[in-house]
């Protein structure tokens, strides 16, 4: 299965942490508990489709595309 | 100075700590659902018992000792620095129950620092909603501090707290182990730190060692020495922190997991979920931001009419009641002319500021703020701002001063200069009686489609026109500085909840009240300067200025001739002959004298122009019984014979004010903000020329 990033799972989809590109950034997502390992979904999309709203360690965090997409899923 | 104990309230973004500090202190400090309410400390004191009183700092919330914002900087520099003045005794670590591992990261740092701390937890309300129940003697003994539970919101609790506030202060309990052993660096890289800078916990020399920009008691010798020392044991702070990160939530997962029950499998969908289903829904989501909107707008014009219609009439009794009881003379004169009709220009708006401010005290309370930041993020990036930039500019609807210091929680400093820069665009509360009187001289009081008040309608378009011209500042503004900063949107999203009713009342009081001071302490002196102005003029004017009309009519005598003599001498008055004085430069924007003087008075403040008209207009001898609005309604253009406010007229001046930068305030925010005098500068000259070019357009397109 080829590697998936956060910013592709669809509306209502989960998927696991497995680990980030950008280690500025990953500071920040580690600190709100995006740990690898984590299960995360996909609760809602802004209208405009950007940012999208994410459930994971029991509460909604919301992300822009481009951040979410240096977070790798298993 | 006093002495007492410092307490600091610490915690994640929006998990209740200035809701405490409230209710330990009995103060009102600012509190909303959604992260980044505090930008600043403020302090308080509470009472443990008879003889001990403490002082409780509340800060702005973070997720770590790493700040990625100003506002986050505040709890670094003052739980770095034993020196600060603010460094607390015991620190009490608020955390949100319903979310306990992640809070705990940032108590394991406090704590591993070295501080006396009290795990408070709070929204326990919250965590049950969610199923989850919380062993409190199982955490308290993992953790090795004391554990209570609270509900700041309901003020439960507060004195179990206060009792262990007393323990932590009395006894010198031991402090626990720290959480993170420090084994991913050297033993000799810690003691050269601590040795160096003569520092005792270990964790510290950590913080120092990893954050030489940001911590902003260290001289620039501390820093080159700190940057050496780094680069002797090749430490890569990044990957200390990363590490460190993953290392803490290992250990407090561990714990999180033994002290958290979960209630019954699988958790549903929560209100919150259901709820953000159409909030954020492609079309229902802007749908109901709008409908929202549109019923702000409509209630502040169509219910708060009536309230305003007794207060004005009620002002024009007190004036006509004073005049006939008060001996003729200039106190009665300076009285009510002066005092009485400048603070009836400001009373009438309570009604409409009340209702303003209870709109905008829901949205913060209920937890729609951060979807709306969601909305707008994709828009305010094209822009050059930022989601987060919606909390300034929806605040500042109330008024731009602490809109702007919300900028703070901005990560990205173009993304917030561009805010702060376009935030006063935003029609602030001091506008509304401008715009309310203009309305209501232009715009028939009509209702179409059935539901819709048509002024309702008009005040909406003013606020719109307000926040389209910002967003387009901002992309002018983001083309000419051409930063490319990396700006961020990771923001958590609260859970909506039920506004408590007394808050929002105390809210509201608390924006009335310093409305009407605010404006009151202006229109007070303002009056009086102005009435003395209005009522003397150089030399023997006033009085030839009565003789001249008495000639010019010599058929009718001096009582029927009141009006036209003071409105010859107000004329020929200081402030008369001033008002003439700029004519020339607003004539093109349809203004005459008298408005002249009404918009140099409004740079003190712009709620007392209309104050400033009302006091003109009575000094200018028209029917003195009369309402501020009827008093402009029935002014006459001597050059046309016909009303002065003309709709020409009335929609320039809405224009003007809808851009003009008015406001000393604002520009000392943008000035203490940006921390130079060039934007300040730079904000008023953009905003001033707008405003006049708008004006103008408006004005000679339409007469
Ligand atoms: N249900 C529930 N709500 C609470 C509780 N404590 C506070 N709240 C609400 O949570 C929201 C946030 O409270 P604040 O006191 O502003 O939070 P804060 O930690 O100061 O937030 P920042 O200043 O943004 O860091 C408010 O709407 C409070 O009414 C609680 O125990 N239970
Ligand atoms: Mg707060």
């Amino acid at each position: 299965m080829a590697a998936r990033n956060l910013s592709q799972l669809k509306l209502g989809e989960k998927g696991i942490i497995a680990g980030f590109h950008d280690s500025n950034l990953a500071l920040k997502l580690l600190e709100m508990g995006c740990l690898p390992g984590t299960e995360i979904q996909l609760t809602a999309i802004a209208p405009l489709g950007d940012p999208i709203c994410l459930q994971v360690g029991g509460y909604t965090l919301s992300l822009r595309l481009d951040e979410a997409a240096v977070v790798e899923l298993q | 100075m006093n002495k007492n104990p410092k307490i600091a309230l610490v915690g994640n973004p929006n998990c209740g700590k200035t809701s405490l500090f409230n209710a330990l202190t009995g103060l009102r400090q600012k509190t909303g659902n959604f992260p980044g309410v505090t930008v600043d400390r403020k302090i308080g004191v509470t009472r443990l018992d008879k003889t001990t009183d403490v002082d409780i700092v509340d800060l702005p919330g973070t997720y770590s000792l790493y700040p990625k914002s100003l506002d986050e900087q505040v709890v670094l520099d003052i739980l770095a620095n034993p020196a600060s003045k603010d460094y607390p005794d015991v620190v009490i670590m608020v955390a949100d129950a319903s979310n306990l591992k992640r809070n705990l990261l940032l108590f394991s740092q406090v704590s591993d620092l070295g501080f006396h701390t009290i795990l408070a937890l709070n929204m326990v309300d919250v965590a049950e909603a969610h199923g989850l129940t919380i062993d409190v003697d199982r955490l308290s003994e993992r953790l090795g501090v004391p554990v209570v539970l609270i509900n700041a919101k309901s003020e439960e609790g507060l004195n179990n707290l206060k009792f262990a506030i007393k323990g932590e202060l009395m006894e010198h309990s031991e402090l626990p182990k720290p959480v993170l052993r420090l084994d991913t660096v050297s033993k000799e890289f810690i003691q050269e730190i601590k040795s160096q800078f003569k520092v005792a916990n270990d964790y510290l020399a950590m913080l120092m060692a990893g954050q030489i920009e940001k911590l902003r008691f260290l001289t620039s010798e501390n820093r080159s020495l700190l940057g050496d020392i780094n680069r002797r044991h090749s430490f890569q702070h990044v990957d200390f922190q990363t590490q460190e990160t993953v290392n803490r939530y290992k250990v407090l997962g561990a714990i999180a997991d033994e002290s958290i029950r979960h209630k019954n499998g699988q958790p549903q969908e929560t209100f919150t979920q259901k709820l953000d289903k159409i909030l954020l829904h492609p079309i229902w989501g802007y749908a109901s931001f709008f409908a929202i909107l549109f019923l702000i707008f409509q209630s502040i014009f169509s219910l708060a009419e009536y309230p305003m219609d007794w207060i004005d009439s009620g002002m024009a009794s007190l004036n006509e009641w004073l005049k006939s009881t008060l001996p003729e003379g200039l106190l009665t004169s300076l009285l009510t002319d002066g005092l009485v009709a400048g603070i009836g220009g400001v009373v009438v708006f309570i009604p409409q500021i009340a209702f303003l401010f209870t709109f905008i005290s829901l949205l913060e309370e209920s937890g729609y703020m951060a979807r709306v930041m969601v909305l707008m993020d994709k828009l305010m990036r094209k822009v050059g701002l930022n989601g987060r930039s919606v909390v300034p500019l929806i605040s500042s609807v109330a008024c731009a001063v602490p809109a702007i210091m919300g900028s703070r929680t901005i990560q990205s400093w173009k993304d917030r200069l561009i805010t702060i820069m376009v935030t006063p665009l935003m029609s602030c509360s001091a506008r509304l009686p401008i715009f309310t009187i203009m309305i209501g001289l232009v715009i028939p009081e009509k209702t179409i489609l059935g539901i819709f008040n048509l002024q309702g309608l008009a005040l909406m378009l003013l606020y719109l026109l307000g926040f389209v011209s910002a967003l387009l500042s901002a992309w002018v503004m983001k083309k000419v500085l051409k930063v490319r900063e990396r700006s961020f949107f990771v923001m958590e999203m609260p859970v909506f909840q039920l506004p408590r009713v007394d808050h929002v009342i105390m809210a509201v009081w608390n924006a009335v009240k310093a409305f009407v001071m605010e404006a009151g302490k202006v229109i007070v002196a303002i009056s009086i300067i102005l009435w003395v102005l209005a009522s003397y003029g150089p030399g023997d004017s006033m009085e030839r200025a009565e003789q001249q009309i008495l000639q010019e009519n010599p058929a009718k005598s001096p009582e029927e001739l009141g009006n036209e003599i003071a409105s010859a001498q107000l004329e020929t008055s200081y402030a008369g002959r001033f008002g003439h004085f700029i004519e020339p430069v607003i004539r093109p924007l349809g203004y005459d004298w008298k408005i002249g003087i009404a918009l140099l008075t409004s740079f003190a403040a712009r709620e007392v122009f209309v104050g400033t008209m009302s006091t003109i207009y009575s000094l200018g001898g028209d029917d003195d019984t009369d309402t501020v609005k009827n008093k402009m309604r029935t002014e006459i253009n001597p050059e046309t014979g016909g009303p002065r406010f003309t709709p020409a007229v009335a929609f320039s001046l809405l224009i003007f004010y809808v851009f003009a930068m008015m406001c000393m305030s604002t520009l000392a925010a943008t000035y203490r903000e940006t921390k130079s005098w060039f934007y300040p500068a730079v904000q008023f000259t953009y905003m001033t020329a707008i405003a006049y070019a708008a004006a103008w357009i408006t004005f000679q397109s339409l007469s």
